[in-house]
C-alpha cells in the first residue's frame, strides 16, 4: 500500500497559541486513493492541524508539500485552488440558495458577452447534476439547500468541496449529526471519491467508523505525533491507548439495581406529555438515584421529550410532577427553580454564550436561580468555577478565557459544570458525549454514575446504544415520536435495537 | 501604556480629550471655568448640562442594545413626556398675581414618567410578546408617538409658567447643574445593578446568545420587558429636563433625532451593536463627545447651513479614530513607510 502516490506531505508542523502549544512537530502523509483517519482526544491538535492544512492558520514551523512541491498556504481559497478542500462538522451550505447554486458558488459559469455576460443558470444546473451523478448522489439540484435533511446537505457539501478537482479532501467530523443510514450514504460517497483517486483525511470520534472506512491513521496526543498506523495493525483497544496514553478501564455500571420504592414519589414524572408534531403522549417516571436511558433514532422524539420536560417548548397536553407535586412548568426558569437541569444537544446554539468567560458560563444557571436579590460575588464565582474546572478536568488556559475558545469537549464539560453548580435533583443530559473524545466520554459517564449514586435522578439521552446500555438502570425506547417500550438495565444492545427497529418484543405484542 | 490603551474606555476618553484640546487651542477661553451667581460657569459646565438628557437617554439605550434590541422611539417619548408634564404643570398668573401650577408638581412629573414607562412597556411587549423586530416595533411609536404628543398639545407649543419646574433643566445643586446630578445618579444606580447583582451577567448572556440564556434559566423575556420599560422611563426623564430647560413643550421638535444621537453615543462608548458587550461609563463619555462636537461647531462659528455637514465630518473622524481596524491599517502603513525609508 505504501507504493500509492503521496499527495500531501506535512513535516514538523508546529503552532502555538497564547498559553498552549497546539502542535509540536507533527507529520502527516496523505496518499492518493486512501482514506486516512486523524485521531486524538479533544485538544490533541486535530483542529489546528486541519486549520494549517486549509490555510486558515499559518504554522510557526514545518513545511507542507503538495505533489512533491513545497507550498505555503495562507487562505482557504488558495488552498482550494491548490486542490485542498475541507468539509466541516456542520455543513456550510447557504440555506437560501438552491443545491446547484451552492455547488457552483464562486465559480458560476458565465454567458458570453453578446448574450449579456450574466450567470448561465442552465449550465450551472447541468454542471451540478453532472457532478452529483458522477458521485452517485441523487438530489434535485433546483431545491433550496435549507429544505434538505442535514445528511443530504452534508453530501452536497462534500460534492461542492470536490467540485473544483480536489486532490485532498478533509472531512472534519462529518458524521457527528448523522444517524446510521445517513452515515452509510456518506461512506458510499467517501469510497467513490477514494476510488477516483482523492486523498481523504477523515476526522471522527467514532472508532467503529474508522475501522469501517479508513485504510490508515495518524494519532495525535497533546499536540504531538504518536504515530502513523495501518488500520490493520492497530485494533480499537490499541488505538484508544495510543490516543489516551494509558490503558482505559472501561466504566461499567455496578449491577445493583436502583432500590424499588414505589411509595416514594418519583423525582420527575410526566403523564401524557405531548406536543403536536413533536411527540405523541408519553409517560415517563424518573426516580431518585436512577439513570434512565432514552434511546431512539434521530427524529424519534428524544430531544423533543427532553425539551418538553424542561419546559423549553410548551406542551399541548400532559402533566409534569416533581417530587409528587403537580407543577406549573411554563418556562426553563421554572424548571430550574424546581431543581431540574438540562444539558442541551446543540451546545453552540443552546448551551454556551461564546464571548462570556468559562467562569461566567459556569455560574450563569446558579445566578439565574438566585435571581437579582442575591449575588455571587467575584470571589464566590472564582471558587465555584475553580472547583468545577478541576472536578471535571476542563482544559482551559484560565477560567477567564472566553468559552468560545475552548475545544468542543471542554465546552460540553463546562455546560455540565454549569448545571452541577445548581445541585440539580433531576439532570437531563441530551447527547452529552456527542463530539467528545473517548477519554472525556468515559469521564463524563463516570460522572453521571457518581451523580446518580449521590441521589440525582438522571435522564441520559444518547444515539449510541452501547453507551445507554452501559449507564442506564432502565431504558426507555422511542420510535416515531412515541414510546416503543421499556427495558430493564443490563438489557442487550440487540434488545434495544429490535425495539428501535420495531421488532416484536414482550412489551409490545 | 499598552495596558492602558487596551482598556475599554481608553479610546472614548482619548477622543473626548482630543476634542477639548482642539477647542482649547483654537479658543483658550473655551476651557475656562469660573464661579458666578452661586454656581460654576463656563463652556464645559454648559456642555455637561446640555449633555445630561442625551446621557440619560443613551444609558437606557445601552441596555436595550446590549440585549440585541434597539429603541428608535426615544425622541417621540421625550416629546410625549414633555407634553404631559407641561400640560399638567401648566401654570399661569392667577388673579392675585401669584404663580400656581394646574396640578401639584409631583403629580405632573409622576404622571409624565408613568406615561413614558407605558411607552417603553409597549415597545417591550411588541418585541418580546409579539416577536417583532425591535427596529420595526419601535418605529411604530417613533411615528405615532410624535402624533400623540401633538394631539395632547393641540399642535401648539405649551409654555410653562411655573418657576419650580425650571429647576430640572436650569437649576444648580452644589455648584453643578441639577440635570447632571440626575444623570450621574442614574448612572450610579445602573452601574451598581450591573456589577453588584446578576443583572449585568444576565444582560450580557442574553445579548451573547439569547437561546442559551433562556436554557440556562435566565428569564430573558421578563428582563427584556424591564429593559425596554426602563428605556422609556429614561426618555421620559430626559423629556422633563429638556422641556424644563426651554420652559415649554414643543411636540414637533422636542427630542427630534435624539434616537440617532443616543445610538451614536452608545456606539462611541464601546458597546457592541450586535449585543452582549456593553459599557455604561463608555456611553456617558459618548454622550459627552457628541455634545462637545456640537459645542465645537458653535465655538468655531460654523455657519448654520453647513453645520450638519461639519458635524458629519467630525463624527466620521471620531468613528475612524475609534475603529481598531482603521488604527491597525494606519499603523501598518506608517511602519511600512518607515521600513522603506
Amino acid at each position: 500500500m505504501n507504493d500509492r502516490a503521496i499527495v500531501l506531505e506535512a513535516r514538523g508542523i508546529s503552532r502555538a497559541f497564547p498559553g498552549v502549544q497546539a502542535l509540536a512537530g507533527v507529520d502527516l502523509t496523505l496518499r492518493a486513493g486512501e482514506v486516512h483517519a486523524l485521531m486524538g482526544q479533544n485538544g490533541a491538535g486535530k483542529s489546528t492541524l486541519i486549520k494549517v492544512l486549509t490555510g486558515l492558520c499559518a504554522p510557526d514551523a514545518g513545511q507542507i508539500k503538495l505533489l512533491g512541491r513545497e507550498v505555503s498556504l495562507h487562505s482557504p481559497q488558495q488552498a482550494q485552488r491548490l486542490g485542498v478542500s475541507a468539509v466541516h462538522q456542520e455543513s456550510h451550505l447557504l440555506p437560501n440558495l438552491s443545491v446547484a447554486e451552492n455547488i457552483c458558488a464562486g465559480r458560476y459559469p458565465r454567458r458570453s458577452w453578446p448574450r449579456g455576460g450574466g450567470i448561465d443558470w442552465p449550465e450551472t444546473r447541468r454542471r451540478a447534476r453532472e457532478l452529483l451523478g458522477r458521485l452517485g448522489i441523487d438530489i434535485d439540484v433546483t431545491q433550496l439547500a435549507g429544505g434538505l435533511p442535514a445528511a443530504v446537505q452534508q453530501l452536497a457539501a462534500v460534492a461542492r468541496a470536490v467540485a473544483g478537482d480536489a486532490r485532498v479532501l478533509i472531512l472534519d467530523e462529518p458524521t457527528s449529526s448523522l444517524d446510521t443510514d445517513e452515515v452509510q450514504a456518506l461512506f458510499r460517497l467517501i469510497r467513490t471519491l477514494r476510488d477516483q483517486g482523492v486523498a481523504i483525511l477523515f476526522v471522527t470520534h467514532f472508532l467503529d467508523q474508522v475501522y469501517e472506512v479508513c485504510d490508515r491513521m495518524t494519532v495525535l496526543r497533546n499536540g504531538r505525533l504518536v504515530g502513523e498506523y495501518a488500520c490493520s495493525q492497530l485494533d480499537a483497544r490499541g488505538l484508544v491507548a495510543a490516543m489516551v496514553g494509558r490503558e482505559l478501564a472501561e466504566t461499567h455500571k455496578s449491577t445493583t439495581p436502583a432500590p424499588d420504592t414505589p411509595d416514594v414519589p418519583a423525582a420527575l414524572a410526566a403523564r401524557g406529555l405531548t406536543r403536536r408534531g413533536a411527540l405523541k403522549p408519553v409517560d415517563v417516571e424518573l426516580r431518585k438515584g436512577e439513570v434512565l436511558g432514552l434511546a431512539g433514532l434521530l427524529g424519534s422524539g428524544r430531544t423533543e421529550l427532553a425539551r418538553l420536560l424542561f419546559a423549553l417548548d410548551s406542551r399541548d397536553g400532559g402533566e409534569i410532577h416533581v417530587d409528587g407535586r403537580d407543577c406549573r412548568l411554563e418556562e426553563p426558569a421554572d424548571a430550574l427553580r424546581l431543581g431540574l437541569a438540562y444539558c442541551p444537544e446543540d451546545r453552540k446554539q443552546d448551551g454556551i454564550v461564546a464571548e462570556l468567560s468559562v467562569r461566567e458560563n459556569i455560574v450563569l444557571a446558579l445566578q439565574a436561580r438566585m435571581g437579582l436579590a442575591s449575588f455571587l460575588n467575584r470571589g464566590e464565582q472564582v471558587a465555584l468555577a475553580d472547583r468545577l474546572v478541576a472536578a471535571l478536568g476542563i482544559k482551559t488556559a484560565s477560567i477567564d478565557t472566553p468559552i468560545g475558545q475552548l475545544s468542543g469537549g471542554n465546552q460540553q464539560k463546562a455546560i455540565i459544570a454549569r448545571w452541577l453548580a445548581t445541585n440539580p435533583r433531576v439532570l437531563i443530559l441530551d447527547e452529552p458525549t456527542r463530539g467528545v473524545d473517548i477519554a472525556a466520554k468515559q469521564e463524563l459517564m463516570g460522572e453521571v454514575m457518581k451523580l446518580a449514586a449521590d441521589g440525582t435522578a438522571v435522564l441520559f439521552i444518547s444515539a449510541e446504544i452501547e453507551e445507554v446500555v452501559r449507564v442506564a438502570d432502565r431504558i426507555l425506547v422511542l420510535r416515531d415520536r412515541a414510546k416503543a417500550g421499556e427495558l430493564p438495565g443490563g438489557a442487550s444492545e440487540d434488545a434495544v435495537y429490535s425495539l428501535i427497529a420495531g421488532g416484536m418484543t414482550a412489551g409490545e405484542a | 501604556m499598552k495596558r492602558l490603551a487596551q482598556h475599554a474606555l481608553f479610546w472614548p476618553s482619548a477622543t473626548l480629550a482630543l476634542l477639548l484640546l482642539v477647542n482649547g487651542v483654537l479658543n483658550p477661553s473655551f476651557l475656562a471655568i469660573s464661579w458666578r451667581d452661586g454656581h460654576l460657569f463656563g463652556n464645559l459646565i454648559d456642555i455637561l448640562n446640555r449633555a445630561a438628557p442625551l446621557m440619560i437617554v443613551s444609558l437606557g439605550m445601552t441596555l436595550v442594545i446590549a440585549i440585541r434590541g434597539l429603541d428608535i422611539s426615544v425622541g417621540a417619548v421625550v416629546a410625549i413626556a414633555a407634553a404631559v408634564a407641561a400640560l399638567l404643570v401648566g401654570g399661569g398668573f392667577s388673579a392675585d398675581g401669584a404663580v400656581a401650577s394646574r396640578y401639584p408638581l409631583w403629580f405632573a412629573l409622576g404622571a409624565a414618567l408613568m406615561v413614558a414607562m407605558i411607552c417603553g412597556l409597549w415597545n417591550g411587549l411588541l418585541v418580546v410578546k409579539a416577536g417583532m423586530q425591535p427596529i420595526v416595533a419601535t418605529l411604530i411609536l417613533m411615528v405615532a408617538g410624535r402624533g400623540v404628543a401633538q394631539l395632547l398639545t393641540g399642535g401648539q407649543i405649551i409654555t410653562v409658567y411655573y418657576p419650580p419646574y425650571y429647576v430640572l433643566g436650569s437649576g444648580f445643586l452644589l455648584g453643578l447643574p441639577v440635570a447632571l446630578w440626575i444623570a450621574a445618579l442614574l448612572w450610579l444606580v445602573l452601574q451598581l445593578l450591573a456589577t453588584r447583582t446578576g443583572l449585568g451577567l444576565f444582560i450580557r448572556a442574553i445579548g451573547g446568545n439569547p437561546e442559551a440564556a433562556r436554557v440556562a434559566g435566565v428569564r430573558a423575556a421578563d428582563i427584556a420587558l424591564c429593559v425596554y420599560t426602563f428605556c422609556g422611563l429614561a426618555a421620559g426623564v430626559a423629556g422633563l429636563i429638556i422641556s424644563s430647560n426651554v420652559k415649554s413643550a414643543d411636540a414637533n421638535s422636542a427630542g427630534q433625532l435624539l434616537e440617532l444621537d443616543a445610538i451614536l453615543a452608545v456606539v462611541l462608548g464601546g458597546t457592541a451593536l450586535t449585543g452582549g458587550r456593553f459599557s455604561l461609563a463608555g456611553t456617558v463619555l459618548g454622550a459627552l463627545i457628541i455634545q462637545t462636537l456640537t459645542a465645537t461647531i458653535y465655538s468655531l462659528g460654523v455657519p448654520p447651513e453647513v453645520n450638519l455637514v461639519v458635524k458629519a465630518v467630525l463624527v466620521f473622524a471620531v468613528m475612524l479614530l475609534q475603529s481598531a481596524e482603521f488604527r491597525a491599517l494606519v499603523l501598518r502603513t506608517v511602519r511600512a513607510r518607515a521600513g522603506a525609508a
